[in-house]
């Protein structure tokens, strides 16, 4: 199976524009007659890694007001009362960033097969499959690390700390699933060799924000509850 | 040179039925989507609040039929207290999420933000459409509300714990009607997410070779602003939803108090903040307020531009005007919270940046004084309609200065002082900037002209007729009438009740003659006269394109290449006083000659 990775043709960037910085609103040519266009605008880079972006901090804002939400009702009310977090948490983190490992190996490899010469026939999409397992592995341990809290009585109303253990986890263990989904795209685009590179980058800078996020709100969850 | 026709996606015109109206990957389809749920939720806003204008001025009038709309909330035609803030909730939801949030915003500039930055579509298409099935799922869940146990939720647009949060005990409504309403809240924050990723990437990656940022319109600029509040904003106001729904359904109590007793019952919660929810909510809320009104400001200002012939007095100055608005929205919004029992040292804190935020919003107005003035102003309906919103804009915004002060907001808060401040200055001068969106750009979706003197008709009978309306309501918040009262028995209030009599005739007059539009937009679409391609003798991109209306990837084969910048009025070239951003022609311009 031959593999070619399409991207929109790169353009070299070029040095600042020579004319002045308009911008008026009117009232000026910008681009004088028959002047080399290219100087005016380079090409944009390919949307899914400007997306990516966007997407993280609107993430990032989501989880910064649960945050907010946590801080604000600890101090509200002398309710809050010390939560031991499952042990599995920290094997699962372990998982995850193992994960983020994998992940950065097949990204690796997909970039030299994509320089490679191009019937080269290994498959690089083994490290994808590992991460995906190890996605998995760490979904079912949060649920594992659920069942564990139940098993000490502790459910999601039973106090403030117990409400916010189960809800930022679920939220994240949601933006997780995302997640997988996102690499099995990838994983299928690249077997029909349609899979562009900036995909390919955009999900796995997705993958590792997960990554962090989860260890920032196990260290809350830890301070915290 | 390089090959000027670059794409970045490709996707084939649609063929079946259901991929080209329904489930469109089209952005001008979807804004033409947007454009509808947003009319058909105006519609429903509008007559709710006509019945309770009628319940405000003739409290004990039976209004005929309005039983069908609840089987306990209107015994006899006469509508219960609480009926009366359940349809107050619904008008304002609807208004605020799904009238002055999706038509400015998610309506126009989906059709136009691809079409002015010349790009085929936005990047994600698939995101795109699945944003507008969003919020029309959201739109039914809310409506649904009132078709449930006891009907919508009577907790107002803020939704205020804890009687929010505690359940049916709270009263009417406060069930499953919170929990429906909450979900729709949710559901919408997901569309809009997914609306301004698309906005946001489309500004920055899919602009056309020689689109500089400074030669985005106004326009553009303006949803771009907002698709960067919308981004922040509506990932904050979702999880808020989440956690009240929580505290409905899992008997958690992040928002309810210990020892809270409602109804003689005591509530089984612990703890919880109900500034907590206001914080939360007000971080959205204030911003909001601003997400419903920046896309009307570049609207306005590219159609006044346009009929000006000439440029704004200084276009940067305007960009960087709305972009202090969208960074201060996010610092005032304890200015709502000021009588809440916050801190007052916060109050203060709140108070300063929402008197520096009067300072961009005034300079927005005075570029657009300065700019009229000495203008030769073409009189158009789209024009007329631009004029109102700076009107309205003015006289909304000035009543803001005196609510900025806490000292002030103490009494006036909780009035209808604040009620004619929002309506004058939000609602209506939104509504007016749709309007001028509308009869603007008609003639581009549709390839036909609407009819100039029935506009001018609707425009004449709204301006007067918004006034009539908003105004009293200052004079009524002064003296001391409480908003939100369904019936005015408290003896000092009797005395105003002929005022609540003169606004509910406004307010019909005024929603009556917005069938007039209704009737123009229907008969026009279909009758209208053939519109050329460049009708008002515009510059920017829009204008430009091969069709009108433009072909399902906007520019043919080939994009178009920028030359100028967006508003080369009062020039001399060979099309006449203008020249049109994608023209190559050179021309002597004033700044040449400077
Ligand atoms: C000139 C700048 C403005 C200032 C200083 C200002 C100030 C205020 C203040 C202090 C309040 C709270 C009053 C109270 O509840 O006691 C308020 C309410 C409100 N303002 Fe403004 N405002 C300004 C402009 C705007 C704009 C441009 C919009 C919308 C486009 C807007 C929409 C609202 C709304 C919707 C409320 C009421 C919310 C509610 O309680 O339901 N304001 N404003
Ligand atoms: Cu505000």
């Amino acid at each position: 199976m031959a593999t070619t990775i399409h991207e929109p043709p790169k353009i070299e960037k070029q040095g600042s524009a020579p004319h002045p910085v308009g911008g008026n609103g009117g009232g000026r040519n910008l681009v004088p007659a028959g002047a080399d266009l290219a100087r005016v605008k380079d090409y944009a880079p390919p949307p899914a890694s400007t997306g990516i972006w966007v997407v993280l901090a609107s993430i990032s804002m989501t989880f910064a007001a649960f945050t907010s939400a946590l801080i604000v009702r600890q101090g509200s009310a002398p309710d809050w009362r010390h939560l031991a977090l499952p042990q599995i948490l920290y094997f699962n983190t372990l998982v995850l960033i193992a994960s983020s490992v994998t992940l950065e190996m097949a990204r690796r490899q997909v970039g030299a097969y994509m320089a490679g010469p191009r019937d080269q026939t290994a498959a690089p999409a083994r490290w994808l499959y590992i991460t995906l397992l190890l996605g998995l592995f760490f979904v079912s341990g949060q649920y594992v690390a659920w069942l564990q809290l139940r098993a000490q009585g502790l459910y999601l109303a039973t106090n403030p700390n117990s409400s916010f253990f189960y809800v930022l986890t679920a939220m994240h263990g949601l933006h997780l699933l995302g997640g997988l989904g996102g690499l099995v795209r990838v994983i299928r685009r690249l077997d029909r060799s349609i899979l562009r590179k900036s995909t390919l980058d955009a999900t796995s800078r997705y993958w590792h924000f997960m990554d962090v996020l989860w260890v920032y709100l196990l260290l809350l969850l830890w301070m915290k509850l | 040179m390089h090959d000027m026709s670059h794409t970045v996606h490709h996707h084939a015109p649609p063929t079946s039925f259901i991929r080209k109206h329904i489930f469109s990957l089209d952005h001008k389809v979807i804004g033409k989507q947007y454009y509808g749920l947003a009319l058909v939720a105006v519609l429903v806003g509008m007559v709710l609040s006509w019945i309770m204008r009628i319940h405000l001025g003739w409290t004990n009038y039976a209004i005929p039929g309005l039983h069908l709309l609840s089987s306990n909330g209107a015994p006899g035609n006469v509508m219960t207290p609480e009926y009366y803030l359940q349809l107050m909730t619904m008008h304002a939801t609807i208004m605020v999420f799904f009238v002055l949030t999706t038509a400015p915003f998610a309506a126009f500039g989906n059709y136009f933000l691809p079409i002015q930055v010349g790009a085929e579509d936005m990047p994600f298409p698939h995101f795109n459409m699945m944003s507008f099935w969003v919020t029309f799922v959201a739109f039914l869940v809310l409506v649904a509300s009132f078709f449930v146990g006891d009907g919508p939720t009577l907790g107002g647009w803020t939704q205020y714990a804890p009687l929010s949060a505690v359940g049916a005990v709270g009263g009417p409504g406060e069930g499953m009607g919170v929990v429906l309403w909450a979900a729709s809240i949710a559901i919408f924050c997901v569309g809009q997410l997914l609306g301004s990723l698309n906005f946001i990437t489309t500004t920055l990656d899919m602009r056309t070779r020689g689109m500089s940022l400074w030669r985005l319109p106004l326009s553009a600029w303006a949803w771009f602003i907002t698709s960067c509040m919308g981004l922040t904003a509506f990932a904050v106001l979702m999880p808020a939803c989440i956690l009240l729904i929580l505290d409905h359904v899992a008997g958690t109590s992040f928002f309810v108090p210990s020892n809270l007793v409602i109804n003689d019952q005591l509530q089984p919660h612990s703890g919880g903040s109900t500034l907590l929810w206001q914080h939360l909510f007000w971080f959205f809320g204030h911003p909001e307020v601003y997400i419903a009104i920046v896309p009307g400001m570049g609207i306005v200002s590219h159609v006044l531009i346009t009929n000006m012939r000439k440029p704004m007095l200084s276009h940067r100055v305007m960009v960087y005007s709305m972009g202090a608005l969208a960074v201060l929205s996010y610092m005032v919004y304890g200015h709502h919270m000021f009588v809440s029992g916050m801190n007052p040292v916060s109050s203060l804190a709140f108070s300063f940046p929402t008197l520096i935020i009067t300072i961009p919003s005034t300079i927005i107005v005075l570029i657009w004084l300065g700019s009229l003035y000495g203008a030769k102003l073409r009189i158009n309906t789209a024009s007329l309609f631009a004029l109102g919103f700076v009107s309205m804009f003015i006289s909304g915004g000035v009543s803001g200065f005196f609510l900025a002060q806490p000292s002030i907001d103490i009494m006036l808060h909780a009035t209808y002082f604040v009620v004619g401040h929002f309506h004058m200055v939000m609602g209506v001068a939104a509504m007016f900037g749709i309007f001028a969106g509308t009869y603007f750009w008609f003639p581009k979706i549709f390839g036909r002209m609407m009819n100039e003197t029935l506009g001018k008709v609707h425009f004449w009978l709204s301006f007067v007729g918004t006034y009539c309306i908003f105004m009293p309501f200052h004079y009524l918040g002064m003296a001391g009438n409480v908003r939100r009262y369904q019936a005015f028995v408290i003896e000092y209030m009797q005395p105003l009740i002929p005022v609540h009599r003169f606004i509910t005739v406004a307010a019909l007059v005024t929603g009556a003659a917005q069938f007039i539009f209704l009737y123009n937009l229907i008969h026009s679409r279909f009758w209208g006269k053939p519109a050329t391609d460049n009708p008002w003798q515009a510059t920017s991109l829009e204008w430009s394109t091969p069709t009108t209306p433009p072909p399902h990837n906007n520019f043919g084969d080939k994009l178009p290449v920028v030359y100028h910048d967006p508003y080369q009025y009062g020039v001399e070239s060979s099309t006449g006083d203008y020249l049109m951003q994608a023209s190559p022609e050179q021309v002597k311009t004033a700044y040449d000659e400077a």
